[in-house]
C-alpha cells in the first residue's frame, strides 16, 4: 500500500478498495488485504473465485462470505480426511456401515466415504499389482415410526428417497438397511413393536424416554452391523452435538463416563464406532449440503423434548453470542482423560498397509492406566464409576435389584422405574440381550472362582451358587 | 413442566412426608417432597450438619470466620453455623467477617444487616474496607475504568480483603455461603470458557489448603431455593423473593450488586433455573459430574510464590491486587485486565499514535520520493 493519494501519477499497484471488478490481486499486496478482500469479494484461500454469500444479497458472514465453494469444501472434506487417516479409522480391509438418519450431517457423512471409497476404488483400477483392496460401504437407517409421532406414509416416502439417493451413489454398490428398534428383540416374537411401545410407554420420565430410544437405536444399529460383517460404524456426530452431549451428561450426573462418548473412536461396542465428522459444525455442513445440493431428509424434524430440547436451545444462545463456543465445549471436553478403549483395536491384519499400522501405533493413545476391568451400564454401555459389589448367591427375586444397581445412576434415576413391582414388569419389557448384559460377569467369576477352590470344598451343596 | 413424581405414593399422601402427623405447608425444591414447616426446618439443618460432618470441615477448637454479606446466604450460613455449633457441640470459635467495598446504595445498606447480626446472634464482627486496605472504593474505581471490567477489581480485591481480615481475625477457616446453585453454575461456566484446571477444583467442598487460608463452603449441596424459603414461615408463592422473615426472625438483604452487568454468569443461571422446573436433581447432578470428570492430576497447575510488593500469595511476581492497584494508581485502568501485551494504554496509546503517524506521513509521501 505504497500509495493512498488518488493523485499519483505513476503506475503503480492501486489500492485493492478501489478496483472493486480487478479479479487478480497484486501478489506484493497480498498480504496486508486480508481485512479489505472480505468486503469486495474475493476467496481468502484461493484469491480467485467469488465467495458463496456473494450474489445472494452479500448477506453471509463467517466461511460464507470467505471462501468460496470448491476452497469450503475442500476444508471440510481434509478435516473429515485428516480425522479418518489419523485415527486409522478406515482402513482397506474394512467394511464400514454408515449411518443414516438423513440429517445434515449423515447425508455429509455418506456423501465423503463414498468419495474416499471411489478413489480408493480409481486407485485400485489403475495399479498394476491390486495389492490394496477397496473398502466395502453400506448404510443402514433405524425405523422409529412405532413410537414416533411420524405417518407410516411420510416414513415409507422417506425411505424410498434414501434408497434412491443411496443407489444413485455407486459404483461402488453399497447395501442399504432398514433396521427397526423392535428388531432388537430375539426374532420370532410377533409383537416386538407391541413390546417396544410398552417399554417406551413405562418410562415415566420424558428426557428417560427420548434417551433409551437413542441407546436403542445405537443397540439396532451394532446389531445390523455384526448380522452383516461389519467391521465400523460412521456416525455423523458433529461438533455441534457434541457439545449439546457435553452439557447433557453433565447435567444428568455422567461427568466420568463423558470422555468416554466424545472421542474419535469408540471401541467398546462390538462393531467400533468412529466420529470422523466431530471437528465440522452444524452450521459448516448445512452451508455444503446447500451448495452441493444434497437434500436432508425432512424425518429429521423431531425437536427434541425435556432436558435435551432445554440443552439444544441453550447451545444455540451461546453460539448465537459467540459463534465458536461448541468448539469450545468440545475442545474444554477432549481434555478430559479418554479410556482405554477410545483407540482403534491394534490391526493384526496382513492386508493393511504397514504405513497405515504404523500411523496407528503413532497416534493411538497412550492408556493412562492399565486396562481396568470397567464394568458397563446395561442400557447405555457407559462406563460405571464404583459399581456396586456383587451379591453373590442372590435369590431369584433379587434379580431385578441386581439388573437396577448393575445400571448407571443416570439410567437408574430417568428410566427405571422406581419400585420394585413395576422393575420386574419393566425387565421383562427389555430386549433380552439388554438384560442379559448385567448377568454373564458375576456368574462367570463365581464359577473361575469355584473351580479354583473345587478342591477345598467339603460340601457338595449348592448353596454358595 | 414436571417430569413424572418420583416419589413413591403413601396411602395418607395428605400428611406430611417426614413425620406423618402435620399437615404439609410446602414442596421441596429439592426432592418435591410434601413436607411440613417443622420437619423442612429439621431436614434442612441435618443436611447441613451431615456435610460439614462427613467431610470433616471443622476440628473442635478452630475459629473460624463466616463471609457475611448481609445477602441471604450468609445470613442463614450465619445463622445455621451458630445453631449447629451450640447443638452439635463443634466446639468453634465463630466470627462475622464483612467486606465494605464502598459501593453506595448496596454495600452500606447490607452492612446495617451484619451489625444487626452481630447482635443478633452474638456473633463478633470485623469490617475489612477496600478504602482502608487499598485507598480506593468500588464507586472511584468504577468512575476511572467505566463499567466494562469492574467485577475483575471487585473479585480480586475481596479474595484478599477476606483473607487479610481472617488473618488479622487469626481464624483457621473461613466458611462461605456458596451454595448448590453456585456451584453448579461455576461449573458449566468452566466448561464453557474451556478452564480445566479450575474445572478440576471448583467442586471441592474445601479449597486453598495450602494457601494462607482454607476455605469451606457447607452449603455446596444446599438449594438456593431451600436457603430462600428457611427464613420464612408461610411460603405461598416459592417465585417471590422474600426480604422479611417471619418465624425465624431472620433478616436479610436482598439486592443485587448495582453494578451487576449481564455477566457471563448469567447465562449459566438463567440455564439452571430452567432446568430445576424440569427435574429438580440436575443441580446435584452437575455438581456429582464436576467431582468425576477424569480430569488428569498432571493438568499444569501454576507455581505458587509470593507477591514482591506486598507478600500475598501469587504466581507471578506481583499478585493481580497490586498488578491491578498499580494500573489504578498510575491512571493505567486497562493494567491487569486481558492478555498481557505490555503497556497498552496511557503511554501504549502515545506510542502507537505516534507509529499511526509515521505510517500516515509515509503514505502521504508520493511514490518514488521514498527515503530508503
Amino acid at each position: 500500500m505504497a500509495c493512498n493519494s488518488g493523485n499519483c501519477q505513476s503506475n503503480c499497484h492501486q489500492n485493492e478498495q478501489v478496483a472493486e471488478n480487478d479479479s487478480i490481486p497484486t501478489p506484493t499486496t497480498g498480504s496486508n488485504d486480508g481485512g479489505h478482500q472480505q468486503q469486495q469479494g474475493v476467496c481468502l484461500k484461493c484469491k480467485v473465485s467469488p465467495p458463496i454469500s456473494s450474489g445472494s444479497g452479500g448477506g453471509g458472514t463467517g466461511d460464507e462470505a470467505r471462501f468460496c465453494a470448491d476452497c469450503f469444501r475442500a476444508n471440510l472434506f481434509g478435516k473429515f480426511r485428516l480425522a479418518v487417516t489419523s485415527h486409522a479409522m478406515i482402513t482397506p480391509s474394512d467394511n464400514v456401515l454408515v449411518a443414516f438418519s438423513g440429517g445434515v450431517a449423515s447425508r455429509v457423512a455418506l456423501q465423503f466415504v463414498h468419495e474416499m471409497q471411489q478413489r480408493a476404488q480409481k486407485n485400485y483400477e489403475a495399479s498394476k499389482d491390486r495389492s490394496l483392496p477397496v473398502f466395502g460401504v453400506g448404510v443402514a437407517f433405524v425405523d422409529e415410526s412405532s413410537v414416533c409421532s411420524i405417518s407410516k406414509d411420510g416414513v415409507e416416502e422417506a425411505i424410498q428417497e434414501m434408497k434412491s439417493t443411496v443407489s444413485k451413489l455407486a459404483p461402488p454398490v453399497k447395501q442399504f438397511h432398514v433396521v427397526s428398534s423392535a428388531s432388537l428383540y430375539s426374532s420370532g416374537s410377533s409383537d416386538e413393536k407391541d413390546r417396544l411401545k410398552k417399554l417406551i410407554g413405562a418410562v415415566d420420565d420424558v428426557t428417560g424416554k427420548d434417551d433409551l430410544l437413542m441407546h436403542l437405536r445405537m443397540w439396532a444399529l451394532q446389531k445390523v452391523a455384526s448380522e452383516n460383517g461389519y467391521t465400523k460404524l460412521v456416525l455423523g456426530l458433529c461438533t455441534s452435538r457434541i457439545a449439546c452431549h457435553v452439557i447433557a451428561a453433565t447435567v444428568k450426573g455422567q461427568g466420568y463416563s463423558l470422555s468416554a462418548d466424545i472421542q474419535y473412536v469408540d471401541a467398546r461396542w462390538e462393531v467400533p464406532v468412529v466420529l470422523p465428522l466431530r471437528d465440522c459444525t452444524t452450521q459448516e455442513l448445512s452451508i455444503l449440503c446447500r451448495i452441493d445440493g444434497l437434500k436432508p431428509s425432512q424425518l429429521v424434524n423431531d425437536l427434541p423434548s425435556g432436558i435435551n430440547g432445554l440443552i439444544s436451545s441453550f447451545v444455540r444462545l451461546l453460539q448465537e453470542e459467540n459463534p465458536s463456543r461448541e468448539s469450545t465445549i468440545v475442545r474444554t471436553a477432549g481434555k478430559l482423560t479418554p479410556f482405554h478403549f477410545n483407540r482403534v483395536p491394534e490391526i493384526n491384519d496382513s492386508n493393511v498397509p504397514l504405513a497405515t499400522i504404523r500411523r496407528q501405533k503413532r497416534y493411538n493413545l497412550k492408556p493412562q492406566e492399565s486396562i481396568s476391568s470397567e464394568s458397563f451400564c446395561p442400557i447405555c454401555n457407559s462406563p460405571v464409576i464404583d459399581s456396586n459389589s456383587p451379591s453373590w448367591g442372590s435369590p431369584k427375586t433379587c434379580q431385578f435389584t441386581e439388573f437396577a444397581s448393575s445400571c448407571c445412576s443416570s439410567c437408574q434415576f430417568q428410566i427405571l422405574p422406581q419400585d420394585q413391582l413395576s422393575m420386574k414388569e419393566f425387565c421383562s419389557l427389555l430386549p433380552e440381550r439388554l438384560v442379559a448384559r448385567s448377568k454373564p460377569k458375576y456368574n462367570g467369576n463365581l464359577d473361575m472362582l469355584r473351580e479354583q477352590i473345587q478342591d477345598c470344598l467339603l460340601s457338595d451343596s449348592d448353596g454358595e451358587t | 413442566m414436571e417430569e413424572g413424581n418420583k416419589i413413591p405414593k403413601s396411602a395418607s399422601s395428605r400428611l406430611c412426608c417426614r413425620c406423618n402427623e402435620r399437615k404439609p405447608a410446602l414442596k421441596r425444591p429439592k426432592t418435591l417432597e410434601q413436607i411440613c414447616r417443622k420437619c423442612f426446618y429439621e431436614v434442612f439443618e441435618e443436611e447441613i450438619h451431615q456435610v460439614i460432618v462427613g467431610n470433616q470441615l471443622f476440628k473442635a477448637g478452630e475459629r473460624v470466620a463466616i463471609g457475611a454479606s448481609g445477602g441471604k446466604d450468609s445470613t442463614v450460613l450465619a445463622y445455621v453455623m451458630s445453631e449447629l455449633n451450640r447443638r452439635h457441640n463443634y466446639g468453634l470459635d465463630l466470627f462475622l467477617l464483612s467486606v465494605d467495598e464502598g459501593i453506595t446504595g448496596y454495600r452500606d445498606d447490607s452492612l446495617e444487616t451484619v451489625k444487626r447480626n452481630e447482635v443478633q446472634y452474638g456473633l463478633p464482627l470485623k469490617i475489612v474496607s477496600y478504602k482502608e486496605l487499598y485507598g480506593w472504593t468500588m464507586d472511584e474505581i468504577v468512575k476511572v475504568i467505566g463499567l466494562k471490567n469492574n467485577c475483575t477489581f471487585c473479585g480480586v480485591f475481596r479474595r484478599q480483603a477476606l483473607d487479610r481480615g481472617a488473618a488479622y481475625l487469626k481464624v483457621d477457616k473461613l466458611v462461605t455461603g456458596h451454595n448448590a446453585d453456585d456451584i453448579a453454575e461455576t461449573v458449566l461456566l468452566n466448561i464453557l470458557r474451556g478452564d480445566v484446571a479450575r474445572l478440576s477444583r471448583c467442586t471441592s467442598i474445601t479449597t486453598g489448603e495450602d494457601g494462607p487460608i482454607p476455605r469451606c463452603k457447607p452449603f455446596k449441596y444446599t438449594y438456593e431455593k431451600e436457603i430462600v424459603i428457611y427464613p420464612c414461615s408461610y411460603c405461598k408463592n416459592l417465585n417471590q423473593n422474600h426480604t422479611y422473615a417471619y418465624f425465624k426472625k431472620l433478616d436479610y438483604f436482598s439486592t443485587e450488586c448495582i453494578y451487576s452487568p449481564n455477566a457471563y454468569r448469567g447465562f449459566a443461571r438463567e440455564f439452571i433455573k430452567d432446568l430445576e422446573r424440569i427435574r429438580p436433581r440436575a443441580i446435584v447432578d452437575i455438581i456429582k459430574s464436576g467431582e468425576n470428570f477424569r480430569i488428569s492430576t498432571s493438568t499444569k497447575m501454576p507455581e505458587q510464590g509470593t507477591c514482591e510488593r506486598c507478600g500475598y500469595i501469587s504466581s507471578q511476581k506481583w499478585c493481580k491486587a497490586c498488578v491491578l492497584l498499580e494500573g489504578l494508581n498510575r491512571g493505567l485502568p486497562k493494567l491487569g485486565i486481558g492478555r498481557s501485551r505490555g503497556l497498552e494504554n496511557g503511554n501504549g496509546n502515545r506510542k502507537d499514535m505516534e507509529q499511526n503517524g509515521d505510517v500516515r506521513s509515509i503514505e502521504s509521501k508520493q511514490c518514488g520520493s521514498l527515503d530508503f
